[in-house]
């Protein structure tokens, strides 16, 4: 946990939950492990606020309590995440790829989890359908049934699934999981249980929602009825109590990776291959786990069964595509077997295409960080190191097509600047410095993470900007959000033209350019936030992929 | 070190590698060493690659203050506590305060609690509504504030060890306190010369 980490962690939970989570959550975040009394202490914070702030983050994940350090009779403590605080960066992303992917009905839903941290399907359900009438013409509304179809294709492809059941503290005992009577005992363990070591984890349960979404009016005794089940649909309990369901952000980012993987093939071959390898990487979704080293075999009779009915190329044809994908250097296919037409997996090693994917996308990534901070000759010479690993000064120089005099100052600032280090090659065992190669070189892990907290550093600074302006001009907002109020009330009353043109004037026109400007601002900075995201996913999961092996 | 010994007699800087390996010439200009810290913004050379706009980017960054804006209106969202105005008025009493934030509306499910050894029944408890929630609050910080005994101290623990909101105070260090003597300190020479059977050759010191 860096202090860039923990600054934005403490910046985002600021702004989601306000400021007394915040200062809980720094607190757990910077200290560790701590129990009730220590937090309430340590932060000055009355303890109902405390316990009102855990369980904020608890619900949301980003907090986990278990038995303290001192056995089993000690006080509860509680640890942060810092990696899940900083999820929520990602969120617009997360909602995004559930439109594409579902629509309206599965953005919704996703966004709905997110909001809550744990839902049950029953409110997930009701609350989604509500929305969804919410924006639909008058007298239409939504099924219930439409919203728990997506929902159950999200927990299919594994986009959704159960929160893991609470840890016990210290003995053995069975899961509180109401719908699994019969799970085997999980044994005393102090690490707390993941989602996926409950073998229900994607089960939906049976539960019949039947009834539409509400529309929710002004006038409150007019609601649609329909047939009285709706009322009593409000009142009932839907059987599913205590199974609570939660977003699976790595299946998301799998599918984020597999989403980049496809675009470098398109980017370095050409449409049909890409389409071929998500063909591949689809039919694979489900069947390989995070960490796999490579997904199922698949043979080519079974691609050639499931691509897209628009793609219709001839069975000779998506071989030699299929070659061409093993064949290249980048390896993205690999070949396993001539069984059935021949096998063919997608390696997801680190090494060597998975890493050599990252690779090429990190340091595409850095070479791009190079450019814009020391223009574009800079990045020529990072470049080059990373192609050539090794260089002295000398071929630097020679290979870049540089002048001697800029390389060198180039170089000097890369250094200071830690995107390239110096490796020494002593020729002999006393490194006598005149008879010493120096090489340079770019350490590939250690300049990943810097460009990481780099990253972190500067949404942490778009954010406090974003909220510095806002603050700044607090007074002109509040005023023209006083003004439209006005304007709505008075058109919903039904004023004349004139009435509405005089509370329109109230805003003077530079007050108004002001409005616009800082509105123009606060999209800029937050959209930037939006794009330094991709950044960061890309660099946590290559620096993930290189200590998982 | 041998090597700084012979370098302090010389002129500016002697480098314990040859500065000619690494490029730098004799004589040259090396940029002035820094002083003091960076300038807080330093002037850019270059300007940034503009940001990619297009119909995914708006609509990420509409979904993006949405959600902000919706999250300040869920009961997550924990207001702290109103400052006290500067003199108490009487108008106070007659005055609705203001809305005390809705975490109240939104009760952390119970039935997810944690069952203790002691307890061999699941406690699984229905929803909870607000006053129990509040009545239960209540309870247990008077229940802090008496006098602990060993009694007490296993009840609480089973009850508190029953919610989920994780009120579990543990008095054991006040009870070690309210004596004086340090516990692992006390030696009831229990083990003495218990262990001195086997070798009698080495005396016993």
């Amino acid at each position: 946990m860096t202090a860039q980490e923990v600054r934005l962690c403490g910046l985002l939970l600021q702004e989601h939950f306000g400021e007394v989570v915040e200062r809980i959550g720094t607190h757990l975040l910077r200290g560790g492990a701590q129990n009730l009394r220590t937090i309430a202490n340590e932060t000055n914070t009355p303890l109902d606020l405390v316990k009102k702030s855990l369980c904020v983050l608890v619900q949301h994940g980003a907090c986990e309590f278990g038995s303290g350090r001192r056995g089993p009779g000690s006080p509860v403590e509680y640890r942060a995440s810092c990696e899940r605080v900083l999820r929520v960066l990602r969120y617009p992303r997360y909602i995004y790829t559930a439109k594409t992917l579902y629509g309206d009905t599965g953005e919704l839903i996703v966004e709905e989890v997110l909001q809550r941290g744990h839902m049950t399907m029953s409110n997930t359900v009701k609350t989604v359908a509500d929305r969804l009438t919410h924006n639909m013409e008058e007298g239409r509304s939504m099924e219930y049934s439409e919203v728990v179809s997506a929902f159950s294709k999200l927990v299919e492809t594994h986009f959704l699934q159960r929160c893991p059941p609470v840890a016990e503290m210290g003995t053995a005992a069975t899961s509180t999981n109401p719908a699994t009577p019969g799970t085997p005992a999980a044994s005393a363990s102090t690490a707390p249980p993941t989602a996926e070591s409950n073998p229900d984890c994607y089960k939906l349960p049976h539960v019949t929602l039947i009834g539409r979404g509400k529309r929710r009016r002004s006038s409150d005794d007019s609601e649609e009825q329909r047939g009285g089940k709706k009322a009593k649909m409000d009142s009932e309990s839907c059987g599913d109590e205590g199974i609570y369901w939660q977003v699976n952000f790595e299946r998301f980012h799998q599918h984020f990776r597999d989403q980049a993987i496809i675009s470098a093939v398109a980017s370095k071959l050409d449409q049909t291959s890409s389409e071929i390898v998500r063909t591949m990487l689809r039919m694979s979704e489900v069947t390989t786990t995070q960490t796999a080293a490579y997904t199922q075999p698949l043979s080519a009779n079974e691609i050639f069964r499931s691509l897209p009915p628009n793609y219709s190329i001839s069975r000779p044809i998506l071989d030699q595509y299929l070659s061409l994908l093993v064949d290249d250097p980048m390896e993205f296919v690999g070949k396993s077997g001539d069984s059935g037409g021949g096998m063919y997996v997608i390696s997801k090693e680190p090494w060597p295409t998975w890493r050599e994917l990252h690779w090429s996308l990190w340091y595409r990534r850095g070479w791009c960080v190079c450019q814009s901070w020391f223009g574009s000759r800079s990045a020529r010479i990072f470049r080059l190191l990373l192609r050539k690993r090794h260089l002295e000064q000398k071929q630097v120089e020679d290979f870049a097509m540089i002048p001697a005099k800029e390389a060198k100052d180039m170089l000097y600032t890369l250094l200071s600047e830690n995107l390239v280090q110096l490796q020494e090659i002593p020729k002999t065992p006393d490194h006598a410095p005149s008879r010493t190669f120096y090489l340079y070189t770019v350490n590939q892990l250690p300049t990943a993470r810097l460009l990481l907290q780099h990253c972190y550093k500067t949404v942490a600074n778009l954010i406090e900007r974003r909220l510095f302006e806002t603050k700044e001009n607090k007074r002109l907002l509040e005023k023209s959000q006083r003004i439209e109020a006005i304007l709505a009330s008075l058109q919903a009353s039904g004023a004349e033209p004139e009435q509405l043109t005089e509370v329109e004037e109230m805003i003077t026109a530079p007050e108004r350019q002001q409005l616009e400007a800082l509105r123009h601002h606060i999209n800029k900075l937050d959209s930037t936030e939006n794009q330094v995201d991709e950044t960061v996913f890309l660099l946590e999961s290559y620096i993930f992929s290189t200590k998982t092996k | 070190m041998a090597g700084l010994g012979r370098g302090r007699g010389r002129g500016k800087g002697y480098m314990s590698f040859s500065i000619e390996a690494v490029g730098i010439g004799k004589g040259e200009n090396l940029p002035p060493s820094i002083l003091q810290p960076t300038p807080l913004f330093p002037p850019m050379e270059h300007k940034p690659v503009p940001l990619v706009m297009g119909e995914e980017a708006e609509y990420m960054l509409a979904l993006k203050q949405e959600f902000r804006g919706n999250m300040k209106t869920l009961p997550f969202y924990v207001r702290p506590a109103v400052s006290k105005k500067d003199v108490e008025r009487y108008s106070d009493k007659y005055q609705n305060s203001e809305p005390s934030d809705n975490t109240l509306e939104w009760n952390p499910d119970t039935s997810l609690s944690v069952d203790t050894p002691v307890d061999p029944k699941p406690s699984k408890k229905t929803r909870v509504d607000k006053e129990e929630i509040i009545h239960k609050l209540e309870t247990l910080e008077k229940k802090e504030e008496e006098v602990t005994s060993d009694e007490e101290e296993g009840e609480k623990k089973k009850q508190e060890e029953e919610q989920q909101d994780g009120e579990e105070e543990y008095d054991e260090e006040e009870f070690e306190e309210e004596t004086d003597y340090i516990m692992s300190y006390f030696d009831n020479g229990e083990e003495f010369g218990g262990d001195s059977d086997d070798n009698m050759d080495e005396a016993i010191y």
